[in-house]
């Protein structure tokens, strides 16, 4: 199937002081694919060029140079945008209205009849956790994470068959994080394509398919989340935990196998090894020491590591 | 098309309605009707002119006010604040906004002007002028006509520029534009070919607002012709499309921070 974002070459230079002489690239030359029906995670940190790029694909600035296509159409149409969401980054909206208000206007803006428009708000504010009592007042008295759920509803309104999140999570409760990530969940499996920008690692990890990682405005990783959190090199790493038994009675792993570490833990030990052929020799010496084994675990490389790795320096 | 327009142009109706500035704006109006009707007393015999010369330019000074500060802080706000990323992002043109948000001013503008305009005839009957009270309302459809120039000025500023500068650099336009007939009097008879060009150039660009002036000639009981009426109607179409194809022109190609 065609993709549902295809960018080509994308460039941004905003233009600095007084006679807007001073350039600085945001975007350098940036090429990305997102297929249909899954969760695409965009990730780089600070002022990497995330909401650069989302700004361009919704039209709301230029680019500078190159291309990009939603849903196979040109950027600068407008009408495929009756096909996609959006929330921006710490979204804000019209003080003088109540959250029904809001969603009811941004219905009208869509075409849809009175009597759906008023079905989809309350649905979609009941679906975003916001309490009931909370939908007739104006939004001037909402807080932070509340004008983020409100944002994250009023992406819904048309039943968009694209959702691009700047920064989804920003400003929510632990609670309410979780109940955006069951929501962005349920997206996929309505079969809608969800494009995010997150900084929050863990969540990017719970949820996504794929993800990109961005930096100073270039691309430096990009592919499937499992395929690069697989340790890179052939010897993956295991974690055995023991209890019963002390580390100081397990000496003889690290003196069997070279670069095993043993750490003392409340209830027992926890042995790291790499190479899924000295897992036995593990398992023996706990057993000669009189231990129990627990588990058996391969080490993924988180996603932050992976991370900051790929955005820094070092 | 007209959809987006009308939802754009109702919400800002709201939003200018929900704004409570505006309804200090009208109850000051009142208060100064209420003082002409008092300057009246004073002023044996020339109660219903005194009442309609200050009622009604009153009425034009503060719709003029109304009218900058609220084009330019109501379509510089939604830039400031980016509530525009989320219209913008909705099957939504630059222009459509453009125009609804202009046409939701006017509406506003026709309410406050209807608002004063009624303060000022209720002012004239209790003076006992009841002819007057029904002879201002073609001078205060010229008012009405001249802010909604005054908006389209101010939209156009803040299209591009900052609110303050906005607001001063319609301010001036305001003022110019009640000159520029005149000064382009002045400089054919002057006979200069720099100042007739420089002047010639001012009649041109910007609004000649000598046509809406017509408060003097109504404290009289004089009120405009129908065929006046139509004309100058007909001036502020024309003025107005060109200012907001000029602002939509401009907008569609500014980056929204
Ligand atoms: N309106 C703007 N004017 C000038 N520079 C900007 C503007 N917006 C963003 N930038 C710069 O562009 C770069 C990318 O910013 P941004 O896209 O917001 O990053 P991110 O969303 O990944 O944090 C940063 O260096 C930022 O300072
Ligand atoms: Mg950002």
């Amino acid at each position: 199937m065609k993709n549902v974002i295809e960018i080509r070459g994308l460039s941004k230079d905003y233009e600095k002081g007084f006679w807007k002489k001073k350039k600085i690239r945001a975007l350098d030359g940036l090429d990305l694919d997102v297929a249909p029906g899954q969760i695409y995670g965009f990730l780089g940190g600070n002022g990497a060029g995330k909401t650069t790029t989302i700004k361009i694909l919704m039209g709301l600035i230029f680019p500078s140079g190159g291309t990009a296509k939603i849903l196979g159409k040109d950027i600068s149409d407008v009408e495929v945008h009756s096909r996609i969401g959006y929330c921006p980054e710490n979204p804000y909206f019209y003080d003088y209205l109540k959250a029904t208000e809001l969603m009811d206007y941004f219905g009208q803006l869509f075409g849809l009849e009175a009597s759906k428009r008023k079905k989809v708000s309350e649905d979609l504010l009941a679906r975003v956790g916001l309490e009931e009592k909370d939908w007739t007042k104006q939004l001037r008295k909402f807080s932070k994470g509340m004008l983020q759920r409100v944002g994250i509803a009023q992406s819904l309104v048309n039943d968009p068959e694209l959702v691009v999140l700047d920064e989804p999570m920003s400003g929510l409760d632990p609670v309410g994080r979780r109940e955006i990530r069951e929501l962005i969940a349920g997206l996929r499996q309505a079969g809608k394509t969800v494009f995010m920008s997150s900084h929050i690692l863990s969540d990017i990890e719970a949820l996504c398919d794929n993800v990109a990682i961005l930096r100073s405005g270039t691309l430096v990783a990009t592919g499937r989340l499992e395929e690069l959190l697989a340790s890179e090199d052939g010897d993956r790493a295991f974690e055995i935990s023991a209890n019963g038994v002390k580390a100081a009675e397990l000496i003889s792993i690290p003196e069997a196998i070279s670069g095993a570490v043993v750490t003392e833990k409340p209830s027992g030990a926890s042995i790291q090894v790499f190479g899924d052929e000295n897992i036995g020799t593990v398992l023996t010496e706990i057993k000669k020491a009189g231990g129990n084994v627990v588990s058996v675990q391969p080490v993924r490389q988180s996603l932050e590591e992976l991370f900051v790795k790929e955005t820094t320096d070092s | 098309m007209f959809r987006n327009i009308l939802a754009i142009a109702r919400n800002t109706f709201r939003e200018a309605v929900r704004d409570r500035v505006l309804y200090n704006l009208v109850v000051f109006v009142l208060l100064i009707t209420g003082c002409a009707v008092f300057l009246g007393d004073l002023t044996a015999g020339n109660e219903d002119r005194t009442v309609t010369n200050i009622g009604l330019s009153a009425m034009l000074l503060f719709g003029v006010f109304i009218s900058i500060f609220v084009g330019v802080s109501l379509v510089s706000k939604e830039i400031e604040k980016k509530t525009l990323y989320t219209i913008f992002s909705k099957p939504v043109g630059r222009g459509q906004f453009i125009v609804g948000k202009y046409l939701g001013l006017c509406l506003t503008l026709l309410v406050n002007v209807a608002v004063m305009g009624t303060g000022v005839s209720l002012a004239l009957f209790y003076v006992g002028s009841g002819s007057l009270a029904a002879s201002i309302w073609g001078t205060v459809t010229l008012i009405f006509l001249e802010l909604t120039i005054v908006t389209a000025v101010a939209i156009l500023f803040s299209s591009f520029s900052t609110p303050a500068l906005s607001a001063l650099l319609t301010f001036l336009v305001w003022i110019i534009g009640h000159f520029s007939a005149s000064l382009k009097d002045l400089a054919d008879g002057l006979g200069s070919a720099a100042a007739q060009w420089i002047f010639g150039f001012i009649y041109y660009v910007f609004p000649n607002l000598s046509h809406f002036e017509f408060v003097t000639l109504a404290a009289r009981g004089e009120s405009p012709s129908a065929g006046y009426l139509g004309g100058v109607f007909l001036y502020t179409l024309i003025f107005n499309t060109i200012l907001l194809a000029i602002t939509i022109v401009i907008f569609r190609r500014r980056n929204l921070k």
